[in-house]
């Protein structure tokens, strides 16, 4: 083990919490959707870190990295289908004047 | 071969500290552009960070569904959608503050939870070590359900994506 177990924990919070700061700032709805892949990333960095130093069965861990890895990506996706939509219908990408809904 | 440990170990840190300034530049960068090149540059230092962690196969997914499928869908939505000519618009709404308040206290609260657990490290996981074999191994048996899942999955995201992105028949613009 390279580099102790907490000082890569502390380090997937910060990347954790800089995304969460991302997705709560932001206006553009790509910038949101790219802070949330932030997000994914510092959780499968935990994962991984996990499975090297505590776990009995090392795999259980990275499978875990790879499912996220593929929901993150079908996220992306979705996400971006969802942008072009709005956007060929409202002509914006900022989430403030997205305001059907509401009165 | 000291040496050689020492150098990894800060090789990984500057690894770590040059991830989170490109996180920053992620969320605080205006040009949308600029801020997606600064999140592939994140995810190859997440990778980097994989293989310090032998993770090797992880890290060779995350470059290539990450770096390759993902930054080009982004990208591709960025071109899409950005107007190339407003370059001066507000990217931050007002709640930048209290985001950074709330956050400071998160952080501290769960930094204090990690620095306090004593974490089970154990020298016998420490010296275990997993191989692509290992890997579908566990994936074709343990956990078949949950990949056979994911496939479905997949699926669905994909008729779902194309239905979504693609143009109604009615509209006529």
């Amino acid at each position: 083990m390279i580099v102790p177990l907490p000082h890569i924990l502390i380090f997937s919070l910060l990347l954790f919490a800089i995304g969460i700061y991302g997705a709560l700032v932001r206006r553009n709805i790509i910038g949101i959707l790219i802070s949330i892949e932030l997000m994914l990333n510092a959780a499968n960095i935990n994962l991984i870190a996990f499975s090297k130093t505590t776990s009995l069965a090392p795999e259980t861990g990275q499978i875990f990295a790879l499912f996220v890895i593929a929901i993150a990506a079908m996220s992306a996706a979705v996400g971006l289908a969802i942008v072009l939509a709005l956007f060929r219908v409202r002509k914006t990408v900022y989430t403030d004047e997205v305001n059907l809904l509401k009165w | 071969m000291e040496i050689l440990t020492i150098g990894a170990k800060f090789g990984v840190y500057i690894v770590m500290a040059l991830v989170l300034v490109f996180a920053l530049g992620v969320v605080t960068l205006r040009n949308l552009f600029h801020s997606a090149l600064c999140l592939a540059a994140v995810l190859v230092g997440t990778a980097t960070v994989y293989l310090a962690l032998r993770a090797d196969f992880v890290a060779a997914i995350q470059i290539l569904v990450y770096v390759g499928a993902v930054m080009t869908l982004i990208i591709f939505a960025i071109m899409l959608t950005e107007h190339l000519g407003e370059k001066t618009i507000r990217q931050t709404n007002r709640q930048s503050p209290a985001a950074i308040l709330g956050l400071l206290g998160f952080i501290f609260m769960i930094g204090l939870v990690i620095l306090r657990t004593p974490w089970p490290v154990t020298k016998r996981a420490l010296a275990t070590g997993t191989s692509v074999m290992s890997l579908g191994k566990a994936l074709m048996g343990s956990y078949v359900f949950p990949f056979e899942i994911i496939s479905v999955i997949l699926i669905a995201a994909l008729i779902g994506a194309v239905v979504i992105a693609k143009k109604d028949p009615e509209e006529k613009s």
